[in-house]
């Protein structure tokens, strides 16, 4: 497994070896689902469209729906407006939806479509039905990556879709990042708790992890419904978790609509899980329920219970930047030293915070933005780790390298539970740290001699 | 004739009309020719087929890039297949179609990795060709590899970046064999226009490229069309050596460049896939005239079949006993092991919508189990896949279509040996042992539909009406269908699971599709209150 990656470490200026990112309309297409009655668009070649549906299939195990505007050789010379306005001529006959948010590709960027033109004269030419909506996000796939995917299709709902009216609404705005359903759903149950009234966008919960009922629901329950959009404009604040993914369109919420935002780090972890209730705290006025300040009692608890088989132990970590920050936090709040930090995303945030976490707990950390796993797997060659959490292509280095694999982040294609169980907030974050030990202790387990096989800790 | 429809004429015309009404009245008029009602009655029925998808329609399709490196070059596992674009196209196509691959001795194997020039706003503004010229360098000096292959991606094809060109300046440079593919995604209407340009760069820079060996002893076959999804590659191999056939190449499951640039020097190519690969078949005949065969490997009496029709080929007495001796053993075996889920699936029906071949294939292995195939399509066949290669002549090249280079291919003056006298090849042609191929339609039954390129409207009205046991599909619809309540078997990709292929697959598949078919799960779909009393 992965036999040819020599252990010496060559600047490479051109040659990107197993990425760790991807490119920018898969994250827009699923940020377009977490709208309701939405069919995400796809302006390009077929290809796009199928590549972006069949990855997203492949990690929430659930239909993805998305529409093409199936570019051919003559569409790339003469533009795609002809196309685009046949798609929806099609789509809204066929497929209903309430919204349709196209997402643009490297195609149909580089020959130049204007996107606003064409939803506009579709929309004069009556192609738009009255009461549907279009939206768009343009999101080449030459710039940033699939998280800058889905943060430009978050801002395009707020630009499109959030308004202002003269009622000022007693909510909270919460965009909760590219995250998984679970983890969204968690996120509205934690602000229910704490009396937070609120409105989520974008939310794939009930789209992307829709029950088995015998009936196929091409627009599932869930999503933000539009009319909630309606009213975000008036909220007392934005709450931005993960800043790459959310920040921008908590900012384009402040200064269309004068909604003060706060970025935090995605609340993976209790010291993050507690900024997270901090600033909903400042910004409602209400104290955390008893209920919350159990739940993060029961995740310390697991912590200074567990934390011998964590103190020291080498942990490389892959993933994106607003994943991968509050997990090192974590792991080093639990005594683990992430010495290998990389994400495949160029990331101021993510050079800044990995500095601040790790500069003093961890001073021999090397930690990386727009890097591969291939360099990743060259440092691990080195000097090995003692456990690896990574998305799924981190498995052919768990293998290679015989090292402990705890599967996090986007995409998993190969296991089961990552959509349905939070990783955010204090139950996530249990859930998250119980993965991690278990995992450590099967392999103690399996590699333990008989003489030492033991029934009790 | 395999398969009947379980509901009559009148109800699948019925069925076609509500699913036509629901279109814009173009679309509807472009869609009712790409749905056909199977008439044996009718000689030669028509169907639409390798035209532009509807924009906005959800189809199964992918493109151009998705074929050529997705699936014909990506499975040589011994090169360095670098993709030129933007992270995308090489990421998605990163280990997601389950080829296997076995490290030769050699040692060389990059299966596992995914190269790409991650080409960023600077490269599309200034052009990326210096940066695909660094890439290849760099890949050369990590791993020196035999071979490289590049592949286009839409952007460079916008742009105009001559990765041909880049090529053939590395290639002189590094002295190695390094090929480029113009497979942009926006070319042809599918993933079939990228085939067809792998075949072509395969046989311009790869085939013939071993001029050390001479001749190869014994029976010798190519194995085209195949991709060792699950390792179906293997147990096709392991029936023909026991036969004492020898697989000289396979295009491309477990493909290595060194077999390949001997393919040449086989007899026969025996053709699995007919539409990702017959451009090969035509091209090595006319050069090389290596004759092909079509076959079929997938269900245990498709493979006899196949396995008689290498017999008669070669005709040799004691191949041909030897064979025999394989089937009447292998079928025993087979029989047997496929008897007990037989019966638990005897009767069942089927819907199939795999790629441009293996709606057809699978139809065999569903009627061993006693399963019947009750509507099938391909997502990016031609008409000669449903309607035979009679239908050649009778297909327009549409701009689509012209836009793949067709090589000229003349009789090469050294290595033009075709293995039997003229005579005995025309012979064998009249006999349709080599050449032909009779497409998908006739083996369907009176009643039973066609659908070519199926868009998702059309797969939900067709579930609702017709209920299917089990659908064979991709991993795009597979929740989609299995939200309906109805199991589906991912029949690109095969759900962890295989060989399908050969004997011992067909007895995996009978345990798969059990598994799927029969499994307890579906009862508790409906709650126990929700049931209708």
């Amino acid at each position: 497994m992965l036999e040819a990656t020599p252990t010496e470490v060559q600047e490479r200026e051109a040659l990107r070896i197993n990425p760790a990112k991807t490119c920018q309309p898969i994250g827009a297409m699923y940020a377009a689902l977490g709208l309701h009655n939405c069919l995400p668009h796809s302006h390009g070649s077929q290809g796009c469209c199928s590549y972006h549906r069949s990855h997203l299939t492949r990690h929430y195990k659930e239909p993805i729906m998305a529409a093409t505007s199936s570019f051919t050789e003559g569409t790339a010379v003469f533009g795609g407006g002809a196309n685009l306005r046949q798609a929806l001529t099609t789509i809204f006959k066929l497929y209903n939806p309430d919204v349709v948010a196209i997402n643009t590709t490297c195609l149909s960027e580089t020959i130049g479509d204007d996107l606003p033109s064409l939803i506009r004269a579709a929309q004069d030419d009556g192609i738009i039905p009255e009461d549907k909506l279009v939206i768009h996000a343009n999101t080449p796939s030459y710039v940033g990556t699939h998280v800058t995917g889905w943060s430009n299709m978050a801002k395009a709902i707020v630009d499109y879709l959030v308004q202002k009216s003269d009622t000022p609404q007693q909510q909270i705005n919460l965009i909760p990042g590219y995250v998984e359903p679970a983890d969204t759903r968690h996120l509205k149950r934690f602000l229910k708790e704490f009396g937070v009234e609120s409105v989520v966008f974008p939310d794939t919960s009930d789209v992307v992890d829709t029950p088995q009922t015998g009936d196929f629901r091409m627009y599932p329950k869930g999503g933000t419904p539009v009319e909630d959009l309606k009213t975000a404009g008036d909220s007392l604040a934005t709450v931005a978790l993960g800043p790459m993914a959310s920040e921008a369109a908590a900012k384009s919420l402040q200064n269309k609509c004068d909604v003060p935002y706060r970025a935090l780090d995605l609340p993976i972890g209790v010291a993050a899980c507690d900024r997270f209730v901090q600033t909903l705290m400042e910004l409602t006025g209400t104290q955390p329920p008893e209920s919350l300040v159990d739940d993060r009692g029961r995740l310390v608890d697991i912590m200074t219970d567990m934390q011998q088989y964590l103190y020291g132990l080498r942990v490389a970590v892959s993933g994106d930047p607003d994943q991968v920050v509050p997990l090192t936090e974590f792991l080093v709040s639990c005594g683990a030293r992430p010495v290998y930090v990389i994400t495949g995303t160029p990331s101021k945030y993510f050079r800044k915070r990995c500095e601040e976490i790790l500069s003093n707990t961890v001073p021999e950390a090397i930690y990386k933005d727009d890097t591969d796993l291939f360099y990743l797997h060259q440092l691990i060659k080195n000097n090995p780790v003692d456990l690896l959490v990574t998305n799924v292509y981190g498995k052919y280095i768990a293998r290679a390298e015989d090292i402990p694999l705890v599967r996090f982040g986007w995409p998993i294609l190969d296991r089961v539970g990552h959509s349905y169980f939070p990783t955010v907030g204090y139950r996530g974050s249990m859930h998250l740290l119980c993965t991690i030990l278990n995992t450590l202790l099967e392999r103690k387990d399996r590699d333990d001699p008989d003489e030492v096989f033991e029934l009790v800790m | 004739m395999r398969s009947q429809s379980p509901i009559d004429e009148t109800t699948t015309q019925e069925t076609v009309e509500e699913i036509i009404s629901a279109y814009p009245k173009k679309v509807a008029k472009k869609r009712s020719k790409h749905i056909v009602v199977r008439d044996p009655a009718q000689p030669e029925q028509e169907i639409n087929a390798n035209v532009r998808t509807t924009p906005g329609i959800i189809t199964q399709r992918g493109c151009s890039f998705a074929g050529c490196k997705g699936v014909v070059v990506g499975p040589f596992g011994d090169v360095v297949h670098i993709v030129h674009g933007p992270v995308g196209c090489s990421y998605y196509s990163w280990m997601t179609r389950r080829n296997q691959f076995k490290t030769r001795e050699d040692g060389e194997n990059f299966i596992h990795y995914c190269f790409t020039t991650d080409m960023n706003e600077h490269d599309l503004v200034f052009g990326g060709m210096n940066k695909l010229r660094k890439a290849i360098q760099e890949a050369y000096d990590l791993f020196h590899p035999r071979a490289i292959t590049v592949h286009a991606t839409c952007p460079v094809g916008l742009i105009g970046d001559d990765i041909q060109g880049v090529a053939r300046e590395m290639a002189e440079k590094l002295n190695t064999n390094i090929s480029a593919f113009n497979c942009e995604g926006y070319k042809g209407v599918s993933q079939s226009a990228g085939h067809h340009i792998a075949n072509n760069e395969f046989f311009k820079k790869w085939i013939g490229q071993d001029t050390e060996t001479e001749s190869i002893e014994g029976y010798t076959v190519n194995i085209l069309g195949e991709y060792n999804i699950g390792g179906d590659a293997w147990e096709i191999e392991r029936v023909l050596n026991k036969c004492g056939i020898q697989v000289i190449a396979t295009f491309s499951g477990d493909g290595s460049y060194d077999e390949a640039t001997k393919a040449h020097l086989a007899q026969a190519n025996l053709v699995m896939c007919h539409r990702s690969i017959n451009y090969m078949a035509n091209m090595m005949e006319t050069k090389y005239g290596t004759p092909w065969l079509k076959v079929n490997f997938i269900g245990i009496h498709a493979f006899a079949k196949s396995l008689r029709k290498l017999a008669r080929f070669f005709d040799d007495p004691e191949l041909t006993q030897r064979i025999e001796e394989v089937i009447e053993e292998e079928l025993a075996i087979a029989e047997t092991q496929i008897a007990e889920y037989r019966q638990r699936l005897e009767g069942k029906t089927v819907f199939l919508f795999v790629g441009g071949s293996r709606a057809h294939h699978y139809q065999d292995l569903f009627a061993d189990l006693g399963m019947k195939t009750i509507v099938a399509g391909y997502e990016f066949a031609h008409r000669d896949d449903y309607e035979g290669r009679q239908a050649l002549p009778k297909i327009k090249v549409d701009a689509d279509s012209r836009n793949i280079e067709e090589l000229e291919v003349k009789p090469d003056p050294e290595n033009y040996q075709p293995p039997k006298s003229e005579e005995e090849l025309e012979k064998l042609r009249q006999e349709k042992v080599v050449g032909e191929y009779t497409g998908m339609m006739p083996d369907m039954g009176e009643g039973t539909l066609l659908v070519d390129n199926i868009s998702h409207h059309e797969l939900d009205t067709l579930i609702k009406r017709f209920q299917p046991d089990l659908i064979g599909s991709g991993i795009k619809d597979k929740y989609i269908i299995e939200k309906f309540g109805i199991p589906s078997k991912q029949l690109h990709n095969y759900d962890y699971g295989g060989p399908y292929a050969g004997f011992w697959g067909a007895v995996n598949f009978a345990k798969d599709v059990d598994s799927r078919v029969n499994s307890p799960t579906w009862q508790y779909v409906k709650a126990p209150w929700q049931q209708a009393s």
